[in-house]
């Protein structure tokens, strides 16, 4: 005699006994489609709303009904994770419908001025009333100041890698990777006022018999604060993960340290490297704040970035977006759904060369 | 004596069986070194240190470059004061309390109050708003997905993080506004007894459509960053859950969930530094006012970045350095919270190379 069938001699092992029992398919379908009249029968009934109420009512009521129904068939705990289970489906549906809109809306509102014009033409001349117009001068200026701004950033965010993975040691190497991570979350608005209260207003002068300049060098200035940290942080993850032994038998033949460093250690992290400056330079192109404050935004074409104001892609949205003219939403949406496209495709090229990067985690 | 190999490149002022004297060649840190006695084990052969060589050159170079994140730092720090102290003792009332923002007149008076209120408040209910989804999706991607499902959903998640904001802005003002004007009317119509719904309009350009913004916004970064503390999640953990009878609720609740709280609780500090630094989107969905006021849904609100962003255009002397003098205090703001949220990520070595 087991000890089960002496402390209990009435339950006989069947296979309904041993298996719990689930709550059908068919009854949780149930309780939704119940859940669902019934919260629209009290919203539309009461009058106390449209039918994203009697929605959101109806998932309560679900959620609350299946609780109580898988209560009773599944016991507690089953319920209790199924209702989890539910909520966590729901809160991924919750932000899927946002985010599809914004692409929507991208897509169908962007499309409009879709056309030849656009690209070619800058808005010198495009008065209030005056259809047309193009984003010429924008791409231009956001093509420009990113360019600089890479420049400046990568070199030094590569080399500021190098040092805190190869050669630093202790608490000052500590201290700078600290200091990295907090300047990633500098405002990107406190960047442009840092440029703009030293190389707008304190610089600037020298070169320009004494008056301030906007310029898009003073873009470029702060995209590079912006970009800094990031670079140096993916450089710095990627430069780990190039194994140990390869730096080791680099030194074994007698190569000094810095030629390990540039033709041993660089090259191997080069695909991570250049995945992560180009998830930066996305990031750098869509950001409005800092040109708003430092590159003044001009309506005509500047292709000199270091006199004279210059605007940009996100900034172009910005004062399209804030003017009056009937035509300027067309020209602000067909802005955005180019600059997301830029940066969309720098992203993807990024992402897809980080799957290509055998260094990967 | 002179039996062990020297590397001199100088045959004249040769290193070898020539002790007793100091010699150094031009070559790139490959000088001889002389001794009084040769060295045991030969070790004469070593190169000296060089005092200048590509070696320290190349080292000197990157530790420059190391220290620049450190100078911005303090320079950030320091140019804003410069420029703001000025202002502020232009300022003809308290700038630590005053709710208005009159930096251009005459006798120029201003204060941050109203809008770091306005900016912490959006950030918060944006919080508020985001962080049980960003988690919920996050525990989606980490655990409940099928694969197939999940690696293209990060993926889209990933590409979120990147879209400008200035496209959420537009997008909030010009489409979202509308539902949330009638949804604030709704609530205005029956809950107008709780103190954050009440007023009497107009509505529309409010904080709650600002933080709503802002919330979709800091949705991809908190999930993205949360996803992958979850993921880290050992799986020894998981299956000990799971072999005692767990739930699959029970085991993320007992096993995955304490595990990925410090991870979690960094994540929510670095998506509050980013709402709180938020500007181009604010500046587009906030109807711009300078009171200090919890009414959620009637038109107003505003923030020290959008402040920045709107005022900029018109702002002399005195008030560009008020505009900066804001920018400072919200430096220090979004300083604090990102030092926060980094120490607490530091605490746990594990999670150090999975924020971005």
């Amino acid at each position: 005699m087991t000890t089960l069938e002496n402390q209990m001699p009435d339950v006989v092992m069947t296979a309904d006994h041993i298996r719990t029992k689930k709550l059908p398919v068919v009854a949780d379908l149930a309780i939704a489609v119940v859940a669902l009249i019934v919260a629209g029968a009290i919203v539309f009934g009461t009058g106390i709303g449209n039918w994203v109420l009697a929605l959101v009512l109806g998932l309560v009521l679900y959620l609350v009904g299946l609780n109580i129904a898988a209560g009773r068939v599944e016991g507690r705990r089953a319920a209790r994770n199924r209702m989890w289970r539910a909520a966590i489906y729901v809160a991924c549906l919750l932000a899927v419908i946002p985010l599809a809109s914004v692409a929507w809306t991208l897509i169908s509102k962007g499309s409009s001025r879709l056309d030849g014009d656009f690209f070619n033409a800058s808005m010198n001349n495009i008065g209030a009333r005056d259809a047309g117009g193009g984003a010429y001068h924008a791409i231009i200026g956001t093509l420009e100041q990113v360019g600089i701004a890479t420049v400046l950033a990568v070199p030094l965010g590569v080399l500021g890698a190098i040092y805190i993975v190869e050669y630093g040691r202790g608490k000052l190497t500590a201290t700078i990777r600290f200091f990295v991570d907090v300047m990633t979350g500098v405002p990107s608005i406190v960047a442009g006022l840092f440029v703009l209260s030293f190389w707008v207003l304190i610089v600037s002068p020298w070169f320009n018999h004494g008056t301030p300049r906007f310029s898009g060098f003073a873009a470029a200035l702060a995209l590079t604060v912006l970009m800094l940290p990031t670079i140096v942080r993916s450089t710095e993850e990627m430069l780990r993960l190039v194994p140990g032994p390869l730096r080791e038998g680099s030194y074994a033949l007698g190569v000094p340290k810095w030629k390990t460093i540039t033709r041993i250690v660089l090259p191997t992290a080069l695909p991570g490297i250049v995945t992560g400056v180009m998830l930066a330079v996305a990031r750098a192109a869509g950001e409005t704040a800092p040109v708003l404050l430092v590159a003044g935004g001009a309506d005509a074409i500047n292709f000199n970035a270091f006199s004279g104001n210059q605007s940009s892609l996100a900034l172009f949205v910005y004062q399209q977006a804030g003017s009056a003219s009937k035509y300027a939403p067309d020209r602000a949406w067909t802005a955005a759904l180019t600059l997301v496209a830029i940066v969309l495709i720098l992203t993807i090229a990024a992402k897809l060369l980080a799957r290509r990067n055998r260094l990967s985690r | 004596m002179g039996d062990y190999p020297s590397r001199s490149t100088n045959a004249t002022a040769g290193g070898s069986g020539m002790p007793g004297r100091h010699v150094r060649s031009a070559g790139n840190g490959v000088s001889p070194r002389s001794y009084e006695e040769p060295p045991l084990g030969g070790g004469g052969a070593l190169p000296k240190k060089a005092r200048f060589s590509m070696e320290s050159g190349f080292r000197g170079l990157s530790l420059a470059a190391g220290l620049m994140v450190l100078v911005i730092i303090v320079a950030i720090a320091i140019f804003l004061i410069s420029k703001a102290v000025p202002a502020i003792n232009a300022d003809k009332s308290n700038f630590l309390t005053t709710k208005d923002w009159f930096p251009n007149d005459a006798s120029p008076h201003f204060g941050i109050a109203a809008l770091a209120f306005g900016t912490v408040l959006t950030a918060v209910i944006a919080l508020i708003v985001a962080v049980p989804i960003a988690l919920g999706i996050a525990l989606f991607l980490s655990h409940y997905a099928p694969k197939s499902l999940a690696t293209p959903l990060g993926f889209v998640m990933d590409l979120l993080a990147a879209v400008p904001s200035v496209v959420f802005g537009l997008w909030g003002r010009d489409l979202f506004q509308n539902p949330v004007r009638d949804f604030s009317v709704w609530l205005n119509h029956y809950f107008h007894w709780i103190p954050l719904f009440g007023g009497d309009g107009p509505f529309g350009q409010s904080i709650l459509l600002g933080s709503l913004v802002l919330a979709i916004m800091v949705l991809p970064i908190v999930t993205s960053l949360s996803r992958e503390v979850f993921q880290q999640t050992p799986a020894m953990n998981e299956e000990a859950a799971l072999a005692l009878g767990a739930t699959k609720w029970e085991m993320v609740r007992t096993a995955v969930l304490p595990y990925g709280k410090p991870g979690v609780i960094a994540a929510v500090m670095l998506g509050l530094g980013r709402a709180l630094g938020e500007t181009i989107a604010l500046a587009l969905t906030l109807g711009i006012t300078f009171n200090v006021s919890f009414n959620l849904i009637q038109a107003g609100g505003n923030s020290i970045a959008a402040n920045i962003a709107n005022t900029f255009g018109e702002a002399n002397d005195v008030g560009r350095g008020a505009l900066i003098a804001s920018g400072l205090v919200l430096f220090v703001i979004t300083l604090v919270v990102n030092m926060t949220a980094r120490a607490i990520i530091y605490r746990r070595r594990e999670f150090r190379d999975s924020a971005a």
